[in-house]
């Protein structure tokens, strides 16, 4: 008896997240209306608990040192996509040096959307302010200018046209998360909902 | 408010239903951030969303949010001031003391 007959055979692609479905084509989720931002009056902005802001414009975020990102995305309403190509400015070059005690980070964005997660999954090489998907500048409908790009979190946690994070000596729930939605959002863990 | 993303608040009528005895599809509410008063039928909804997300036609403030797990439901209508009920008129109701 060959070896090669025990066990199950490998497959070529990873594992999903429990409850995913692999989905080829790039799907437009929206709990509004497409918000119009010139690149002109863009900005980026981290407010610290104290009240400290570091802003950037559209330029300035451009002169950062840019990262390219491979990444799989896991969207809360079940559909994940592989291998996903993206280029942005690494959260850890925006936070770098920066004195605060926080531990948690609510981004917001134009058009009013809210997310929070832990400052900590900010760090570490696992976040980015992305806005070049596929080798072409963000479209808006996926979050153009520039959206944030957390995927080792559902991708709710990945707030379009994102304009700021502030950080947060208390956890404060986002849009979602006020909800019903999950305060983590891990896809590993299944964390969909409040309890899960 | 040109986005055509999304669908009009009729569409919340089944969802709504679940939750709640009387038929909202006919039901008033005031947008607490503009003060608009209006059907909730008008209601702009998102729907291509972990929930459903229903703005103001005047303002495109957020007035309600439905998510639907398997077993649970949350309604936040924080975004609304009020919800006014059509009653029928010979149905016993509470009167001032």
């Amino acid at each position: 008896m060959s070896p090669g007959f025990q066990g199950r055979p490998r497959s070529a692609e990873p594992a999903l997240p429990p409850g995913q479905y692999l989905t080829e084509d790039f799907p437009v989720l929206s709990a509004g209306p497409t918000p119009k931002v010139p690149l002109e009056t863009w900005e980026f902005v981290i407010t610290t608990e104290n009240g400290d802001e570091r802003r950037w414009s559209w330029a300035e975020l451009m002169a950062l040192p840019q990262e390219t990102a491979e990444v799989d995305l896991h969207c809360v309403t079940r559909w994940s996509k592989l291998h996903t190509s993206w280029q942005g400015i690494s959260l850890d070059t925006l936070l770098d040096g920066l004195d605060t005690d926080a531990h948690f980070a609510l981004a917001h964005s134009y058009g009013g959307y809210t997310t929070n997660l832990p400052l900590d999954d900010l760090r570490g090489g696992r976040a980015w302010v992305a806005h070049t998907y596929d080798g072409a500048p963000l479209h808006p409908e996926h979050g153009g200018p520039a959206r944030l790009l957390v995927p080792h979190l559902y991708l709710w946690k990945s707030a379009k046209w994102v304009r700021g994070i502030k950080l947060r000596t208390m956890d404060q729930p986002g849009f979602w998360e006020t909800a019903g939605y999950h305060d983590y959002g891990d896809p590993w863990r299944e964390q969909r909902y409040q309890g899960d | 408010m040109t986005d055509m993303s999304y669908l009009d608040g009729n569409m919340l009528d089944g969802p709504l239903r679940e939750l709640f005895a009387v038929d909202l599809s006919s039901a008033t509410g005031r947008c607490e951030s503009c003060g608009m008063v209006g059907p909730m039928a008008g209601l702009h909804v998102f729907s291509h969303a972990p929930g459903l997300v229903g703005r103001c036609p005047n303002c495109t403030e957020v007035m309600l949010r439905l998510v639907r797990s398997p077993d649970r439901a949350w309604l936040d209508l924080r975004g609304a001031t009020f919800l006014q009920v059509p009653m029928p008129l010979d149905q016993p109701h509470p009167r001032p003391l």
